[in-house]
């Protein structure tokens, strides 16, 4: 997809896949799209949590040879 | 003549220009090479020793030294703004129109707290990321009586685990002052847990439940209300403070956003082994000016400092410059006033803490006296 920011936080301990999410989303504009990639497991699933808590959008969530790829939409 | 210059004198910067310089005194010696250290401060201030400030234990004084008493002294030092990197001219243009010209340039100008991100924070909170907002806070924490403690973390932020050190230490600080029965700490952190690290959150659990510390996760901060005392999140929730002390969401330098060269928050698209500005072959960017996704910590500074003056020296023989970086980062953990434990971790390896112990405390204590032999090159 074009307009895709990807977030490469494969190996991120800290800060961790999710901040580096909520630190793309604070900085870019409303209806930006961003695709997290992860080595960790976890991710799939803290990010979603996240996303609805803060009433972004779920684009996709899939796993690519041990990488997770989580892309979300930035609604407010 | 080959020039090297290095935009930023804090840690990563200096680590640079006198391991460089130790390694080709020669080639200084015969004016060969030339190494410029570019920064906007006579001195070299050790960042970490503002959590102290804040609890009076040190003054500023203690935290800083003139960066040309540390620098080797081959290189050279020019103090002053810069306005922009033109990559063209391969030279750094400064606020008064001198240029500075280089065949290598470092990036190397660090982060700065953003507190004017969250409506409301200025007038509201203190911060203890700077020395003006660490001496401010100590004024607080010296006039506090008791009541409601927040503690609350923005996205991005450097020195991940200075959010808990300043909890447990503050807590433990208002027991030793008599307050204990009247304060309540409280503790918010951006995602599902109390620390990105998921073994450091694991261990910090039971610590609060014993300790009575109040949590909040899922919460990043987005408005205080001054009049009210009140901090609400983007996730919707609202908390009471008596005292409200904020890690701010931090930006890249406005020196990187002039030039073109980072994104939206003036981070810069770095390569996470060879640490060159991606696209580039003469340009290295270390510490928390990269946009990698790793700890903005002066220990990563240090480390990634390692890798790029290998690579200079490497380079500048002849070399291909290919030696990597690995992700590496130390971090130590003040967990109260008299224990500390440390981690350390890369892009392969998770973090394992260990038992906090008076020791790892006291080591701390004397590493924060002996960090000038780290930008010297030495330690």
């Amino acid at each position: 997809m074009e307009d895709v920011k990807v977030i490469d936080a494969r190996g991120s301990f800290c800060p961790g896949p999710l901040m580096e999410l909520i630190k793309g989303i604070r900085q870019e504009p409303v209806g930006t799209t961003f695709e997290v990639w992860s080595s960790d497991a976890g991710s799939a699933k803290d990010i979603p949590e996240w996303v609805a808590r803060a009433g972004h959008e779920i684009v996709a969530n899939s796993e690519d040879d041990g990488i997770f790829k989580v892309q979300v939409k930035k609604l407010r | 003549m080959k020039k090297i210059v290095i935009l930023g004198g804090g840690v990563g910067g200096t680590i640079v220009a006198n391991q460089v310089a130790r390694q080709m005194g020669k080639e200084l010696r015969n004016h060969e090479l030339e190494i410029t250290v570019i920064s906007d401060s006579v001195n070299h201030v050790y960042q970490p020793m503002f959590l102290y400030v804040a609890f009076d234990q040190v003054v500023p004084e203690e935290a800083q030294k003139p960066e040309r008493e540390i620098l080797d002294r081959h290189v050279k030092l020019h103090i002053g703004s810069a306005d922009r990197v033109d990559r063209d001219a391969k030279a750094v243009i400064m606020e008064d129109g001198t240029k500075i010209t280089y065949d290598y340039l470092v990036i190397a100008t660090g982060s700065r707290p953003a507190p004017e991100a969250i409506d409301g924070l200025e007038q509201g909170g203190y911060i203890f990321y700077t020395e003006e907002g660490a001496l401010k806070l100590r004024e607080a924490l010296h006039n506090f009586q008791g009541g409601r403690i927040v503690v609350t973390v923005g996205v991005p932020h450097k020195c991940p685990v200075a959010p808990l050190e300043f909890t447990f230490m503050v807590q433990e600080w208002a027991k030793a002052r008599g307050l204990g029965d009247k304060t309540e700490v409280v503790y918010t952190y951006p995602i599902g847990r109390l620390h990105s690290l998921e073994p450091v959150a694991n261990w910090a659990t039971p610590v609060f439940e014993e300790r009575g510390i109040e949590s909040h996760i899922f919460f990043n901060p987005e408005t205080v209300d001054a009049s009210n005392k009140t901090i609400t999140s983007l996730e919707g929730e609202t908390l009471n403070y008596d005292l409200l002390v904020a890690i701010p969401p931090h930006t890249g330098q406005a020196v990187i956003g002039r030039s073109g060269l980072g994104d939206a928050g003036n981070w810069i698209a770095t390569d996470r082994h060879s640490l060159r500005m991606q696209g580039t072959e003469d340009i290295f960017v270390l510490g928390d000016a990269t946009n990698l996704p790793i700890s903005k910590a002066g220990s990563t500074a240090h480390f990634e400092a390692d890798v790029v003056a290998s690579n200079l020296v490497n380079l500048l023989r002849g070399g291909l410059g290919s030696i990597r970086y690995d992700g590496k980062v130390f971090c130590f953990i003040e967990t109260g006033l008299k224990n500390a434990t440390y981690i350390q971790f890369d892009y392969t390896h998770p973090p394992k803490p260990q038992e906090p112990t008076e020791m790892i405390h006291m080591f701390k204590l004397a590493y924060n006296r002996m960090y000038w032999l780290t930008p010297a090159g030495v330690l």
